[in-house]
């Protein structure tokens, strides 16, 4: 069965910036294949060269057996895009806005129609068809994006952080939708920079950092050489002073990280007593404000591999993003 | 089938979203009967002078009509993304950028109209020669409508958009001749007339109203398709170097 996308040395640069550096890998057909990183690393170039919105500047790619490599939009009829901000127009409705992207693929009226009814029915908009685009809360404008970018049932779907910027409740309601339609057998790319969201849906992952690709494999297989592994995270009230050293010292079989100011991450092979490490810390004028067993994730191997905190991630993105 | 479905829904929506919108129509109304007034006021003519001002104020409707509102569009598009959103389509460039440039060309040549009505009812346009008349004012359309897609994709905001299609179509109302003769022109700026697209349009408008021509209709036309052609072939290249890069 022909790899749905095929992806050979592919790179892009533009002036003096290398957005992506020579990476390659394949997305299966029937796949929900994660493309994780932080901002800058090359998802969203990543996702216009396989989309035909820029040319490479070399490599190659195939999509559904179709090489794009010199005409960027020959596979554009297989392919539903859902960029990283809703794009549809803001003087249409709801429906008007899907009948017009399923006219751009050809659909005769009458199913047009038909398809635009039921997908505004899947993604809970169907009170809302009739307002215009712009009058939609952040979550509906997302939700209709992703309803836009499936309207023709393409084979690929490409979809740049789709829960960015939106509530918890939308974000969750579309990981769901993203589930589904992974079971009805499209093949997805997702780019995200939530760990958690790739760990959740992805069948496998890439790492991707300053354009390369630092790793790729499956969920399963990236998480378990952590999965033996126990973690405890300790949170305090107050940012406490210079604790390493102290800790490392008198716990030495634990290791000790901290990734924010007031977070300290505790690992060992062994499952950790909590008790004497509170007191240590308290002892040492730390007011600990919570103590958590945490299960290995996705998350504690990305931070390995890249040397990037998740959390310095997530907030940089949030920043530019509004909240989730 | 499926192509033209693509370029009907896309054009249909660019007439209900931009063209058909009543400041545009308002717009095409006044904006010819302004002009008309302007030069009956300075040129202290009565109606007999309709004639001779008609192929100007058609030209001019037009121009405007066209290079404005796709420019705007278009770059409107650009900037809130929804212009990728045709660029992800499986539609041929050539065919999506027919389709955004249709609805211009269209309203462009309505515009033209406005004031040939008016006309109607003020002189005797007898005369008139239809059949050259309507191709010169439909290419004139054509050849404005890509003059303002050529700005649209050399552009990147709404502004910039304005300011260079008003850097290009005020001094053409002059170097034209719409409303005066190129003769009149000093002979250095000449040679900048016969380089700008309307110069032919207008030379066949006021042919095929009073046979005030000055060059012959079919290099007049000539001239304009080579215009259309290059003008749209310049733009799709942009596009291609800027927006597909």
């Amino acid at each position: 069965m022909t790899d749905a996308v095929v992806v050979r040395n592919l790179s892009k640069a533009f002036e003096d910036v290398q957005a992506v550096a020579g990476i390659s890998f394949t997305v299966h057909r029937g796949e929900l294949f994660g493309f994780l990183g932080p901002n800058g690393a090359g998802k969203t170039t990543t996702i216009n060269l396989l989309t035909g919105l820029a040319r490479p500047d070399t490599g190659s790619i195939r999509m559904g057996g179709i090489d794009c490599t010199d005409r960027p939009r020959a596979a554009q009829h297989l392919v539903g895009v859902v960029p990283d901000e809703s794009n549809l127009y803001p003087e249409l409705t709801g429906f008007e806005n899907l009948c017009f992207c399923a006219a751009l693929y050809g659909l005769p009226k009458a199913e047009r129609r038909k398809r635009a009814r039921e997908l505004l029915e899947t993604f809970a908009l169907a009170a809302a068809s009739d307002r215009k685009f712009a009058s939609y809360s952040k979550g509906m404008k997302r939700k209709l994006t992703i309803a836009a970018g499936i309207i023709h049932r393409p084979d690929i779907l490409f979809l740049d952080e789709p829960t960015t910027g939106i509530d918890v409740a939308s974000a969750r309601q579309l990981r769901q939708l993203v589930a589904e339609l992974h079971d009805r057998g499209t093949t997805i790319f997702l780019t995200t920079h939530y760990i958690e969201e790739a760990e959740r849906l992805c069948d496998r992952v890439a790492f991707i950092v300053s354009g390369r690709i630092v790793r790729i494999d499956t969920v399963e297989h990236l998480v378990q050489p952590v999965q033996e592994k126990h973690a405890v995270r300790i949170s305090f009230a107050t940012t406490p002073g210079d604790l390493q050293d102290g800790l490392s010292e008198s716990f030495p079989t634990l290791g000790f990280t901290f990734a924010a100011n007031d977070v300290l991450r505790v690992e060992s092979d062994r499952p950790v007593r909590v008790g004497p490490l509170i007191r240590f810390l308290e002892e040492h004028g730390a007011e600990v404000s919570e103590a958590r067993r945490m299960r290995p994730s996705l998350e504690d191997i990305f931070v390995e591999i890249t040397g990037i905190e998740a959390d310095a991630m997530r907030g940089e993105k949030e920043k530019k993003g509004g909240g989730r | 089938m499926k192509l033209w479905t693509a370029f009907w829904n896309i054009l249909r929506k660019d007439m209900r979203t931009y063209y058909l919108k009543p400041p545009n129509i308002s717009w095409g109304l006044i904006f010819p009967l302004a002009w008309t007034g302007m030069f009956f006021v300075r040129s202290g003519s009565g109606l007999e002078s309709i004639p001779v001002l008609l192929p100007g104020v058609v030209a001019v409707s037009v121009l405007f009509g066209t290079t404005s509102m796709l420019a705007v569009a278009i770059t409107f598009e650009k900037k809130n993304r929804s212009f990728e959103r045709l660029l992800l389509a499986p539609v041929p460039l050539e065919l999506l950028m027919l389709a955004k440039t249709t609805g211009a060309i269209l309203f462009g040549v309505a515009n033209a109209f406005v004031p040939v009505i008016m006309a109607l009812f003020l002189a005797d346009l007898s005369e008139l020669a239809w059949g050259a008349f309507v191709p010169a004012v439909f290419l004139i359309a054509v050849a404005s409508t890509f003059l303002g897609l050529f700005i649209a994709v050399a552009v990147s905001e709404v502004f910039e958009a304005q300011t260079f299609s008003n850097f290009l179509r005020f001094p053409m109302i002059f170097l034209c001749g719409l409303f005066f003769p190129i003769a009149r022109l000093p002979v250095f700026l000449r040679p900048l007339s016969y380089a700008l697209p309307l110069t032919y349009g207008a030379d066949v408008l006021h042919g095929a109203v009073h046979g005030g021509h000055s060059m012959p209709f079919a290099l007049d036309f000539a001239v304009l398709g080579v215009f259309c052609v290059g003008l749209f072939a310049a733009s799709l290249a942009n596009i291609k170097r800027k927006w597909i890069a």
